[in-house]
């Protein structure tokens, strides 16, 4: 009989090995979902773990998946630490979007006198976009008590039908046949690229600052250390007199921030125009990309290279095998269901045995 | 008149989807276990259901093969959060997640199928009543087994002593295991009747109420069947009032639409997500009532001898 013993201290290299012990679940798991559809396992692993990282094109095209993963997991990361149980970024993510294309909308011959200085306040409008969307959630849960984790998943829907909205409707392209998108945005709004020819662009750099400052706030700033003491034992936080309402404002704002400013990224980065399709599912990857990071930093950057690695393989999966892209979603799923189980071990030890035997 | 006739039929039509799974997580929740996947079971037993329909044609062979999926979809969460002392909410983000993708895969072979024609219930004699006839008896027999679970499970919950126990387990699993009961597997028990009402829920949606799949076809309503057991503030019957409350907000957007409003289409269909919030707002505000109806361990991991 297997049982669970509880650790005295919890495990260290355990909570590094985890993750890992996770992913190898997850590839065992899909090498016999490949098998079991009649196709070559050994191409099916190459889809997913070679050719997205194969040559400087597929690097590019991986980051543009990985930068709003990161910067929208780093927020999550934030509030799963402070016990804020955040799940509607991608709700977030998409008002960022609505706000940085609403300024980029409005780039022409009046606009032509600030030049590329246009691109911060893009940004600014996706940050802001996404704290106002945050700030709801915290609103209803500071001032009236109401559960976060239904508020912002019922804002991601809000979400998606005013951006449906105002893409059928008020912002639809003129001459744009009656297709539901806005204008392509002017030239001058696009997010800077790196490499000409490729589309990897400075949200790359954006988000490798953002990793930097995250990690100094929550493991080198007074309120970040507030914020988990909150998130670890709330009443040991009250006694010291740390604010449960200020931590409960502060991770939304910050994690509903970068959510916005991802979806400024997006918006004005590869997509160059809003469409019905700006939700592409990143706010919810991203909390799976959040645990598989172990809620750290750098730990997030790793996570979020994964993750994009199974975005690009479901495509290749789809255009080579002929499988369906959805194939991206299962493995997503399945890998933190794994992890979660091996998170176990962390704080237990598996001993065989009766009970009592080992006492 | 007739209209409004119809558009109480839909309302009940639309209720007793978000009933039954409402019902399903009350179980869940008198147990002291929050399961975030409501979404995620709804949506693998409705492609489950749709399928089996599909292929065999019947609806009973449906509905079993949606409560069996959710039932395989529950038994590895609750092994999980049970037995394995992982987050309740983190488990259960990560079941909704994997059932929107593995369903969406799954599925896609069954976007464009169709499955013949719905047979037409009534009520004998009740059914050719004006206004009530078509309003209220002539909807699938599921329904008012809806309304019959829901006042049985009142029952069970005030009035059994298998209900005493699962509500004493809710409320302090700690006493529960000290007076003997097997708290877990109690535990086990009630997310696997509540995995299965989800997927049962799933399946009506997807073979009798559109009928036919469509990826996420869900669209929320394992989210708001787990508001409504907020609003219901953990009781039976108020979970079949909330259920078709919603069920009326759903069905008013596509009333209004047909009416000719001049709102545009997206706002009304904003509704239903709003009035969610809206509900859970007034209900929440008093922190106070909440916490007496609150089953009290609700959310928090047991493990004995800790």
């Amino acid at each position: 009989m297997l049982r669970l013993e509880a650790r005295p201290q919890p495990s260290k290299a355990l909570s590094i090995a985890s993750p890992l012990i996770a992913l190898a679940i997850t590839v065992v798991v899909g090498v016999l979902l490949f098998a079991l559809l009649g196709k070559d396992p050994v191409k099916g692993l190459q889809a997913f773990f070679v050719e997205p990282v194969k040559s400087g094109y597929a690097l590019s095209e991986l980051s543009v998946k990985a930068v709003p993963l990161v910067l929208i997991a780093l927020g999550l990361a934030v509030c799963f630490r402070s016990n804020v149980w955040n799940i509607g970024a991608e709700g977030q993510f998409v008002v960022g979007a609505l706000a940085a294309g609403w300024v980029a909308m409005q780039a022409g011959p009046g606009t032509a006198w600030m030049g590329r200085g246009i691109v911060p306040i893009i940004l600014l409008a996706g940050v802001l976009g996404g704290m106002a969307w945050a700030a709801v959630v915290a609103l209803l849960r500071d001032r009236f008590n109401a559960n976060e984790i239904l508020v912002s998943l019922m804002l991601v829907y809000v979400a998606d039908m005013l951006l449906a909205y105002l893409v059928y409707g008020p912002w639809k392209d003129p001459q744009g046949y009656n297709f539901p998108q806005t204008i392509t945005f002017d030239a001058v709004t696009k997010i800077p690229r790196l490499v000409t020819g490729l589309r990897m662009n400075i949200g790359v750099l954006i988000a490798l600052v953002a990793v930097a400052g995250l990690w100094a706030f929550l493991f080198r700033s007074y309120r970040g250390f507030a914020l988990q003491v909150g998130g670890l034992a709330p009443a040991a936080a009250r006694y010291a007199g740390f604010s449960s309402r200020r931590a409960l404002w502060t991770a939304l704002l910050i994690s509903g921030g970068l959510a916005g400013l991802a979806g400024g990224l997006e918006a004005a980065g590869p997509l160059g125009q809003l469409t019905p399709y700006v939700p592409a599912g990143y706010g919810f990857a991203a909390i799976i990309v959040a645990f598989v990071g172990r809620l750290h930093p750098v730990g997030i950057v790793f996570s979020a290279v994964l993750m994009s690695m199974f975005y690009i393989g479901g495509e290749l999966a789809q255009s080579r095998l002929g499988l369906p892209k959805a194939l991206t979603g299962v493995f997503q799923g399945l890998l933190l269901f794994a992890l979660l189980a091996c998170d176990t071990l962390i704080h237990y030890r598996i001993r065989v045995g009766a009970k009592g035997a080992a006492q | 008149m007739n209209e409004m006739a119809l558009l109480l039929a839909a309302t009940l039509n639309a209720g007793t989807v978000l009933a039954i799974a409402g019902l399903g997580l009350l179980i869940n929740e008198r147990a002291g276990i929050v399961n975030l996947g409501a979404e995620g079971m709804m949506l693998v037993a409705a492609i489950a259901g749709f399928a089996t329909a599909v292929h065999t044609g019947s609806d009973v062979l449906a509905f079993a093969a949606g409560m069996g999926a959710g039932l395989v979809m529950a038994l590895a969460f609750g092994v999980l959060v049970i037995w394995l002392n992982t987050n309740q909410y983190a488990t259960g983000l990560a079941l909704s997640l994997f059932g929107a993708g593995f369903s969406a895969f799954v599925g896609i072979s069954y976007t464009q199928q169709r499955i013949g024609d719905r047979m037409q219930f009534a009520v004998p004699y009740l059914a050719d009543l004006p206004f009530v006839g078509p309003g209220l008896f002539r909807h699938h027999p599921l329904v008012y087994l809806t309304v019959l679970g829901a006042l049985g499970l009142a029952w069970f919950l005030y009035r059994s002593r298998a209900g005493l126990v699962l509500r004493a387990v809710g409320e302090s699993p700690e006493s529960a295991h000290a007076l003997g009961y097997p708290v877990r597997r109690i535990r086990l028990l009630a997310v696997l009747s509540g995995g299965a009402l989800c997927g049962l829920a799933g399946a009506y949606l997807s073979v009798i109420y559109t009928p036919l799949w469509v990826e996420g076809m869900v669209a929320g309503k394992g989210w708001i069947a787990l508001a409504l057991t907020t609003f219901a503030t953990w009781r039976p019957a108020r979970v079949l009032l909330g259920a078709y409350l919603f069920g009326g907000v759903t069905m008013l957007q596509f009333h209004l639409q047909g009416e000719g409003v001049q709102i545009p289409s997206q706002w009304l269909s904003m509704l239903p997500y709003l009035s969610t919030i809206v509900v859970l707002v007034l209900i929440s505000r008093n922190p106070n009532f909440i916490r007496v109806n609150m089953p009290a361990s609700l959310g928090k991991p047991f493990f004995p001898g800790a």
